[in-house]
């Protein structure tokens, strides 16, 4: 083992049931992350980012059709615990997540800091005092003052909110917390002193993050790594600063150059047409319809190739990179 | 004392003859908007007021584009309404082409409405659920009186082609469910377009989209720009995507525009210490940002029930010039030509 891997996704497969059909929202992911450091997910939104990780969280909704495919935490294999181990042993225990649109999942009736102990106290059997001093302590990780624990969540900002359920998926000391557009409903300053904080987790606790957004701009805050998504799969992964210096799959590079920049003198481009339907995606490159440098190979399905520990799905680099799966 | 007095005297004097300059031959003017929304205690009268603009003053020429950059609840979009004149302001006035807007009554205001195109920041709540494309684009015309139905038809034709969602035939029928974001967006520019406007607002009109369409659509409001002469206030709270648009920016603090000035010097020179926390708070990608935390003000901006006396930044500012900055609001500084700035750091400027 060549890495410390907390994570470690093989061919993870999620379609949900639907009445046009079946929806085909992770198709064969596979990726992996290393203790204490952050993986960026980017990818436009309809292309099942938040799908993978609810799939890697097990939280799945009752239409799934197709479930399968091996996720390791740890190098324990998960998939093939029953949802009641998978509950006590995995789910807000190592594994945490802050959702979409956190601040408006605070429970309106109960004050955060009761709301903020409860996972400590089902998960690791403290005691409601014990809990609430837990609780304070990870309210002024977050940096938000600790008399807040009696307060409830209308009384908050939308930057205290969102402090508030970080410091909630941090309560039981996870390895890896998965973060969903943490900061898309927030202002800018709020957002910066809200990565502000999740630097200063990643540092001092040592957690890992799995951070979901479409804003290329903002992630760079707190990537090491990156991997693009594009209509189920993923098809670009490597270290953060060789991705942005040069992105390697056409997707990831004009999704790079759609990014509008406050310093560079560069004019951004956009990407014509749009995602393909997850219902029926195309036969081979699923982006191949709307890809600059298309040409006969893309009809079949591009296999991933490995270019200097960085890995991308796409024809064009035949020749300089090595089967993945070899 | 009696000289910072005299000082900002002269400095109000200059700034006031340039806004006489410009108001002159200005498409729009906003002179001391104050918009207060009243706080009611159950029918015992009033608790107070949410002073959601306080004091904005601006000119806005033909052809001109301007980008009013802040942080939600900063008054932005208060500001915007009462453009539209769908707010009555408390005090204060606009002046568009010389007109006041208070004393605009029923045809007139129609006529003035018909002069100014608004695009939303969420298209899909935008667009009536229940019309077809036909229908969204032509109440408008019904509504301002363009009773032949071939023109009707043809402008819809010309706005659809102008924005780009082609052929117009294949929309008409169509219902807002049916289009991607993007679509959403183009049909209520084709909407904001229809009645050859003189002036577009676009509230975050990009927000509510995704990063690879986002810039497609502000092209195209470029294209329109240009191709009809318009003017453009372009409210948004993310600085990067202003700077593909538009030349001057006003910087919104609570309720009152604290920085005045073009945006290279937004980008290069910030001055007010705001506008700089708001340039240090956005990134462009760089895995260099990974390393470094953001030397960023803590802190939320202020209630607009009370806000705070001097200068409203100062609870927050690393600058704060003790006994001036909590006492005495700050006049703006001609630092620059072009650029104004309303802090005290500047009052030797």
């Amino acid at each position: 083992m060549a890495a410390d891997k907390v994570l470690n996704v093989k061919d993870l497969k999620l379609f949900f049931r639907t009445t046009k059909g079946v929806v085909r929202a992770v198709d064969g992911v596979d990726f992996t992350l290393e203790r204490n450091r952050a993986v960026v997910i980017v990818g436009e939104s309809g292309c099942g980012k938040t799908s993978l990780a609810k799939a890697i969280l097990r939280l799945l909704p009752k239409n799934v059709d197709t479930y399968s495919g091996k996720v390791f935490l740890n190098d324990q294999e998960t998939m093939k615990y029953t949802d009641e181990e998978y509950r006590t042993k995995v789910r807000w225990v190592k594994m945490s997540m802050v959702p979409q649109a956190a601040m408006n999942s605070l429970n309106p009736v109960l004050k955060v800091g009761d709301q903020v102990a409860e996972p400590a106290i089902i998960h690791n059997d403290m005691s409601k005092e014990v809990a609430l001093q837990q609780a304070k302590k990870m309210f002024q990780q977050v940096g938000v003052p600790d008399d807040f624990i009696n307060r409830y969540a209308f009384e908050l900002s939308g930057g205290m909110r969102q402090r508030v359920t970080i410091a909630m998926s941090l309560m039981s000391l996870p390895e890896l917390v998965i973060l969903d557009e943490p900061t898309s409903a927030l202002d800018v300053l709020t957002q910066a002193n809200i990565f502000n904080v999740l630097k200063r987790i990643k540092k001092e606790l040592g957690v890992s993050f799995i951070l979901i957004t479409h804003d290329i701009a903002t992630s760079s805050e707190l990537a090491d790594d990156v991997a693009v998504m594009y209509a189920g799969q993923i098809v670009e992964t490597g270290d953060a600063s060789r991705f942005f210096d040069c992105p390697l799959h056409p997707y990831a590079i004009k999704l790079m150059d759609s990014v509008p920049r406050l310093r560079a003198k560069q004019e951004p481009d956009f990407i014509t047409g749009k995602p393909p339907s997850l219902l029926n995606p195309p036969t081979g490159c699923r982006f191949k319809d709307r890809c600059p440098s298309r040409f006969e190979r893309c009809d079949e399905e591009p296999p991933t190739y490995n270019i200097e520990g960085r890995t991308v799905k796409c024809w064009l680099y035949a020749k300089e990179g090595t089967n993945h799966n070899d | 004392m009696t000289d910072t007095t005299q000082e900002k005297s002269q400095t109000i004097m200059t700034h006031d003859d340039d806004l006489k300059k410009r108001r002159e031959n200005s498409l729009l003017s906003v002179q001391n908007l104050k918009v207060w929304f009243e706080l009611r205690r159950l029918g015992f009268g009033t608790t107070g007021y949410v002073h959601a603009v306080d004091g904005v003053n601006f000119d806005l020429d033909y052809r001109e584009t301007i980008a009013i950059v802040g942080e939600s609840g900063c008054g932005k979009t208060t500001l915007m309404k009462s453009i539209l004149a769908l707010y009555q302001p408390t005090e204060g006035e606009i002046y568009f082409e010389g007109n006041p807007l208070s004393e605009l009554k029923g045809y007139q205001m129609r006529q003035y409405r018909s002069e100014i195109g608004y695009v939303q920041q969420d298209p899909y709540g935008a667009l009536a659920p229940f019309m077809n494309i036909r229908r969204i684009l032509e109440e408008p015309m019904i509504i301002n009186g363009i009773n032949s139905k071939q023109e009707r038809k043809d402008r819809i034709f010309n706005a659809l082609e102008e924005v780009k969602l082609t052929p117009p035939g294949d929309f008409l029928e169509k219902f807002p469910h049916m289009l991607s974001g993007g679509q959403q967006q183009r049909v209520v520019l084709a909407r904001a377009m229809l009645l050859e406007p003189k002036m577009i607002v676009a509230d975050e009109p990009v927000s509510m989209l995704d990063a690879s369409v986002r810039v497609e659509i502000l092209r195209l409001m470029e294209s329109l720009q240009e191709r009809h002469d318009l003017a453009v206030i372009y409210i948004t709270h993310d600085l990067s995507t202003v700077r593909y648009f538009s030349e001057r920016v006003f910087v919104m603090y609570a309720g009152q525009l604290i920085e005045k000035t073009l945006i290279e010097d937004v980008v290069h020179d910030p001055k007010h210490p705001y506008t700089k926390a708001l340039m240090e708070a956005t990134s462009d990608p760089d895995a260099n940002n990974a390393l470094h935390y953001r030397d960023v003000p803590p802190g939320e901006p202020p209630s607009l029930v009370n806000p705070p006396k001097g200068c409203r930044f100062h609870p927050r500012c690393p600058y704060k010039i003790e006994g001036l900055c909590e006492v005495e609001v700050p006049p703006y500084f001609k630092t620059k030509p072009d650029q104004y700035v309303a802090c005290w750091l500047y009052k030797d400027a």
